[in-house]
C-alpha cells in the first residue's frame, strides 16, 4: 500500500514538473532554443501574484487573469530584444543570454523582495492541505490533482491549438523550416515572437502552482529549471505529451527515491535522468544497429 | 512596363559572387527559363528574388514597388512566389495544412484549397495524408499547389523535375502547362507570369517564352525561344568555346 501511495504522490508530483516544463518544451520545439531563464520566470510570475494577493487580497488563481497577458508581454519582449538577435548567433549564444536574463531576474527580485522565503498557499484558503481519500486508503492532495488538471489540460490546449488552428499551422511550418515558411507568406520572426509569448504565459501558470503548493524565494528558479529540463529530456525534448510523460517519471522517480531513503528524493530524479539520457545516446543507436542487422542482405553471385 | 525588373543583381556565398550583375525585365504573362550548368547562380538568383538569399547589390522591383529589403514573406503578400528546389514541404504535416498554410500569405486571387485540387486531382485522396510520405510528383504537385495558393503574379519554379520519374515530370509539366495557358494559348490570360529554372533543355523549349542563359552568375545570352536554337543554348549552357560551338553561336 506504501508503494501504492508512493506511485499516486509521484504521479500528481508528475503533473507539476509537466506544467513547469511545458513552456521550456514548447520553446524548444518551435525555437531550438533551450531557455535558461524558464525558472527565474516562474518565479517572477510567482512575485507578481503574491504582490497581488498580498496588497489587493486577490486570489492567485484569480491573479493569473493579470499575470499570464503581462508573463506574455515579457516572452514577446525577451524574444525581440534577446532570444532573435543571440539566435542568428548559434546555439550557444542563446543559453549564455538566457543565462544572462536569469541571473538579472534572480538578483533583480533579491534586490526587490529580499531573501524571505514566501508562498501563495496563506492566499488560497484551504486548498492547500484539503485531499481526497481514495479507494485504498490513498490521500491526494486537492491542489495537486488540480495541478495535474490543469498540466494535462495546458498540454492538450497547446496541441489543438498547433494542429487544429491557423497560428498552429504557421508555428508548425516556422518550427520546420523558417525560411520556406517564409516563402509562403508566414512572418517567422512574429510566430516566434508569438511562441515565445505562448511559452512564457504557461510558465505564468507554472509559477502560480510553485507558489501554491510550496514556498519560493528570488533563487528557486534555477533549480525549478533543473526539474524543468529533466522532465523534457525524459520526454524527448519537444514533445508536449513526451514533456507530461517526462514529468510523470520523474515525480514517480523522486517520490519512489524518497520511499527508499529519506535523502533519496532529489538524487533518485537525477539518476533517472541521467539513465534515460545515456539510454537515449547508447541503446537507441544499439537498437538501430541490430534492425540494420536484419535488413535483407543482397549477395553477389 | 514590365512587371518584374531586376537591376544589377548581385548575391554571394560567403566570400564567393554566385550572381553577378543580373539585369532583366519580365513582362506580366511571360514564361521566362533560366538555363545554365550547376553552379551558374539560377537557384540563387530565384532564391534571391523571393528574398530567403540576401542581396548583396542591386534592385528588385516588383510591380513598381522596389521590394529588395523586404523579408520573403512580405514578398509573397505582394505576389511573388518561390517553389523551391527540392519541394521543401513540411512533412509531418498533411497535404491540407500544406496547402492551407499559404493563406499566410493573405491574398485574394481564383486560388484557394478548391481550385487547387480540381488543378492536381491526385492530391484530392491524400489531403489527410503526411506530405513526406507521398511520392515526389505527388510532393511536387503540392508544392506547386502551396505556391500557387498564395496567389501568386509571379511563380518562380527551381527545377520542378530534379528527382522524378519521367512518368511523374510528364504529368507536372502537363498540369503546368495548363496552369500557364500554354495548351490553349492564353498564358497572359491567366495573368501568372512564371521565371522557370529547368535542366531539361526539351521542356525549357516547350514551354518558355523566353530563354535566358547563365554561366558563372552571369547572364551570357537570351532571347526568345521561337527564335533560338538547341545547339545554341546547348554551348552557353557549358560555356564551350570551341571552333563548333562558336559556330553555333553566331550562325
Amino acid at each position: 500500500m506504501i508503494w501504492l501511495n508512493q506511485l499516486v504522490q509521484g504521479l500528481m508530483l508528475g503533473g507539476y514538473y509537466a506544467l513547469l516544463a511545458c513552456g521550456l518544451s514548447f520553446m524548444y520545439g518551435v525555437m531550438r532554443i533551450i531557455n535558461l531563464a524558464h525558472g527565474s520566470l516562474a518565479v517572477l510570475s510567482a512575485y507578481l501574484l503574491f504582490l497581488l494577493a498580498e496588497r489587493f487580497d486577490i486570489h492567485p488563481l484569480l491573479g493569473l487573469v493579470a499575470v499570464v497577458p503581462v508573463m506574455a508581454l515579457v516572452g514577446w519582449v525577451l524574444h525581440r530584444l534577446v532570444l532573435e538577435r543571440s539566435a542568428r548567433s548559434g546555439a550557444l549564444l542563446p543559453l549564455l543570454s538566457t543565462f544572462g536574463v536569469a541571473s538579472v531576474l534572480d538578483n533583480s527580485m533579491f534586490q526587490s523582495f529580499g531573501a524571505d522565503t514566501r508562498s501563495l498557499a496563506p492566499y488560497i484558503d484551504t486548498l492547500s492541505y484539503d485531499s481526497w481519500t481514495l479507494p485504498g486508503g490513498v490521500i491526494v492532495g486537492q491542489l495537486s490533482v488540480l495541478t495535474l488538471v490543469i498540466a494535462v489540460g495546458l498540454l492538450g490546449g497547446l496541441h489543438l491549438m498547433l494542429v487544429r488552428t491557423a497560428l498552429g499551422r504557421r508555428i508548425r511550418a516556422a518550427a520546420h523550416d523558417a525560411d520556406t515558411a517564409q516563402l509562403v507568406g508566414v512572418d517567422a520572426r512574429s510566430v516566434y515572437a508569438a511562441s515565445t509569448a505562448i511559452a512564457i504565459s504557461t510558465v505564468a501558470i507554472a509559477g502560480a502552482f510553485l507558489a501554491m503548493r510550496a514556498t519560493f524565494d528570488p533563487y528557486t528558479g534555477p533549480q525549478q529549471l533543473i526539474f524543468a529540463f529533466e522532465a523534457v529530456v525524459i520526454g524527448g525534448a519537444g514533445s508536449l505529451w513526451g514533456t507530461l510523460i517526462g514529468g510523470i517519471v520523474l515525480g514517480i522517480a523522486q517520490s519512489i527515491g524518497a520511499q527508499i531513503h529519506s535523502q533519496g528524493f532529489l538524487i533518485t530524479g537525477h539518476v533517472t535522468f541521467l539513465v534515460v539520457l545515456l539510454a537515449r545516446v547508447y541503446v537507441a543507436d544499439s537498437v538501430r544497429r541490430w534492425f540494420r542487422t536484419l535488413r535483407p542482405r543482397i549477395t553477389m553471385p | 512596363m514590365s512587371l518584374l525588373k531586376i537591376d544589377g543583381l548581385e548575391a554571394r556565398h560567403g566570400l564567393l559572387t554566385a550572381v553577378q550583375g543580373i539585369s532583366l525585365e519580365i513582362e506580366q504573362g511571360e514564361t521566362l527559363a533560366l538555363v545554365g550548368a550547376n553552379g551558374a547562380g539560377k537557384t540563387t538568383l530565384l532564391r534571391t528574388l523571393a528574398g530567403v538569399h540576401p542581396l548583396a547589390a542591386g534592385r528588385i522591383v516588383f510591380d513598381g514597388l522596389d521590394v529588395s529589403a523586404l523579408p520573403a514573406h512580405r514578398r509573397a503578400a505582394a505576389g511573388l512566389a518561390l517553389v523551391p528546389e527540392g519541394r521543401k514541404l513540411f512533412p509531418a504535416m498533411t497535404v491540407q495544412e500544406n496547402l492551407l498554410v499559404a493563406l499566410s500569405a493573405k491574398r485574394d486571387g481564383r486560388w484557394n484549397l478548391s481550385t487547387v485540387l480540381e488543378a492536381f486531382p491526385q492530391l484530392k485522396p491524400k489531403l489527410k495524408a503526411a506530405a513526406g510520405t507521398l511520392s515526389g510528383g505527388q510532393q511536387q504537385a503540392v508544392a506547386i499547389g502551396r505556391a500557387l495558393m498564395t496567389n501568386p503574379r509571379v511563380l518562380l519554379l527551381d527545377e520542378v523535375s530534379l528527382g522524378l520519374s519521367p512518368l511523374a515530370v510528364q504529368g507536372v509539366y502537363d498540369s503546368l502547362r495548363t496552369l500557364m495557358g500554354k495548351s490553349t494559348g492564353k498564358g497572359a490570360a491567366q495573368g501568372t507570369t512564371v521565371v522557370l529554372v529547368e535542366q531539361d533543355l526539351q521542356r525549357t523549349f516547350a514551354v518558355a517564352d523566353r530563354i535566358v542563359c547563365m554561366l558563372e552568375g552571369k547572364v551570357v545570352a537570351s532571347g526568345r525561344a521561337d527564335e533560338m536554337t538547341r545547339d545554341q543554348v546547348m554551348a552557353y549552357y557549358f560555356g564551350h568555346r570551341t571552333p563548333a560551338a562558336h559556330e553555333a553561336l553566331t550562325t
